[in-house]
């Protein structure tokens, strides 16, 4: 088995299944009655949680692949990058169909009124187009200005955080430990900018 | 995967009290009242409320009823907000499992008469408990309908002798962060305040509970002695309270202080002054698909909207 055959059919499939399980525990769940008195809320707040450590673990791709020197990472960010809208869209199908069941006009008002509800919108709004040009085709397509769109998702990371700051009551632990973990993705992503920045520029000849 | 651990004051669903006898309680506690009666000639005392561990007796059926359906107790004890035992609200029925409540002492203070400690037994044993079932509604847009068992608050606090300057009354829960592991972090100023006008205080609604579905509070709940007063959102009722303060002044409340533009003082429930961050127009019913309507004063209009004539509900929410 080369390199490339065991990421294509073992660690692909291997990660797929894996990124499907707190979906299937969740359906478990819903079907044996387990998620507690509450379970709509309980839902989706689950389904919430994780698209935002789905976008943060996508985002994560990048830095590991860096840091450790092993190209094969970049081959799981789309899937991941996938999962995470995947979640995302859960979540919101959830707030849609179970929280007011299709009450459109109690849902726009939200979205204009909550600004934590704003916020939430505007990341799927971001991430919409980053999952219709995650083909081959559009990558081709697009070029260039590929990677420049897919910088979105950055934006969208902080909006999740954001969104989930926002909402909760008193208790910010959580929030903020998304955050802090999105500061670091984001950060690293700054820091290794600069330097290569700074790296051109040392490399150009001096004017005299 | 959450594995749920069963808590040793769980009923178990052998001990869970058949349908037809639950329905028929009503008719045993009165034969059973007169058995008494008959017993010590007619002459029954004005109360004898006795604590208990488990199944409270003596508790008779009081005004305020409600056509709705109740929330299963195993609802009712899993899904708590009781932040002094951890802020999700399935924390409390864990954390709260080796909580003390026994020997339990309420310090009463301020504009009274006749102020002092009084211990719980003291406290409940000269009036009568009574079941009332009523709505709970969550600022969080969720309810339940919950019998509780309790006293008239009014009741007890005549007891103390107000004097002409308690225009408030202050609550205070038990701070113990041995205890109560949540206290460990500063998520609420604590101890938790609440409190109430005088007027709210006395109010026949307004109720101090000792129980629930005939049972002593579970600890979860606010064990041994919470305050319910239905037509106010949930957190109104403060658990576990160790201390009331008659004062002149309008007390500080702990969600009011944590956000100010959130959770005011009155915080009755009202479906036209919606929460910054969620509407308060509808419910979700606990065991409930579809939202139900929030009603004003939680339904509790008739008797209580008049407490409230000539203030501008939307100001002082």
């Amino acid at each position: 088995m080369t390199a490339d055959q065991r990421i294509r059919w073992l660690l692909k499939p291997v990660v797929f299944a894996t990124s499907l399980l707190p979906a299937a525990w969740y359906a478990f769940a819903v079907a044996t009655d387990g998620l507690g008195a509450n379970p709509i809320e309980a839902l989706n707040r689950g389904l919430g949680d994780w698209a935002l450590r789905f976008l943060l673990i996508a985002l994560a791709v990048t830095p590991l692949r860096q840091i450790t020197g092993w190209n094969g990472f970049a081959r799981f960010r789309r899937m991941l990058g996938l999962f995470a809208f995947f979640y995302v869209v859960m979540h919101l199908s959830s707030y849609v169909v179970l929280d007011h069941f299709f009450a459109w006009k109690v849902i726009w008002q939200d979205i204009l009124k909550r600004t934590y509800i704003t916020v939430g919108m505007l990341g799927v709004l971001l991430l919409l187009p980053l999952a219709v040009t995650s083909t081959k085709g559009w990558i081709r397509r697009l070029g260039k200005r590929w990677q420049t769109l897919h910088r979105a998702a950055y934006i969208a990371g902080i909006a999740g955080v954001v969104h989930f700051y926002m909402m909760v009551k008193a208790d910010v632990r959580e929030p903020l430990i998304y955050g802090a973990i999105l500061a670091v993705l984001l950060g690293w992503r700054a820091v290794t900018a600069m330097r290569r920045r700074n790296g051109r520029r040392a490399a150009r000849p001096q004017a005299a | 995967m959450l594995i749920r651990i069963a808590n040793p004051t769980d009923v178990k669903p052998s001990e869970i009290t058949s349908p037809s006898l639950y329905l028929d309680r009503r008719a045993f506690i009165a034969a059973a009242g007169l058995a008494v009666a008959g017993a010590i000639g007619g002459a029954l005392p004005a109360g004898a409320a006795v604590l208990s561990d488990g199944k409270l007796e003596g508790v008779k059926s009081g005004p305020f009823g409600t056509e709705d359906e109740l929330t299963p107790l195993d609802k009712v004890n899993s899904y708590n907000n009781f932040y002094e035992f951890g802020t999700d609200k399935a924390d409390p029925q864990r954390n709260a499992r080796f909580f003390k409540t026994k020997p339990w002492t309420v310090e009463v203070a301020g504009a009274v008469a006749k102020p002092g400690s009084i211990g719980l037994d003291d406290l409940v044993k000269p009036h009568t408990l009574e079941e009332r079932v009523y709505r709970m509604r969550c600022v969080e847009a969720w309810s339940m309908v919950i019998p509780w068992v309790g006293i008239p608050l009014a009741d007890v606090l005549k007891r103390f002798e107000p004097t002409g300057n308690a225009k408030f009354v202050a609550f205070e829960t038990l701070h113990d962060p041995k205890q109560m592991p949540g206290q460990n972090r500063k998520v609420l100023d604590w101890p938790y305040v609440e409190g109430l006008r005088i007027d709210e205080a006395m109010h026949p609604l307004t109720i101090l509970a000792v129980g629930v579905y005939g049972q002593s509070l579970p600890n979860q709940n606010g064990a041994p002695l919470r305050l319910v007063v239905p037509w106010k959102y949930g957190f109104k009722g403060i658990k576990s309270i160790v201390r009331i303060n008659f004062q002149e002044k309008m007390p500080a409340t702990s969600w009011n202080e944590s956000a100010p533009g959130e959770y005011g003082f009155y915080s009755n429930v009202n479906p036209k002054v919606d929460h910054p961050r969620w509407s308060q127009a509808t419910e979700r019913r606990i065991g409930e698909f579809f939202r139900r309507d929030t009603l004003s004063f939680n339904g509790y209009a008739d008797q209580v909207a008049s407490l409230y004539a000539g203030m501008d509900l939307k100001k002082d929410f």
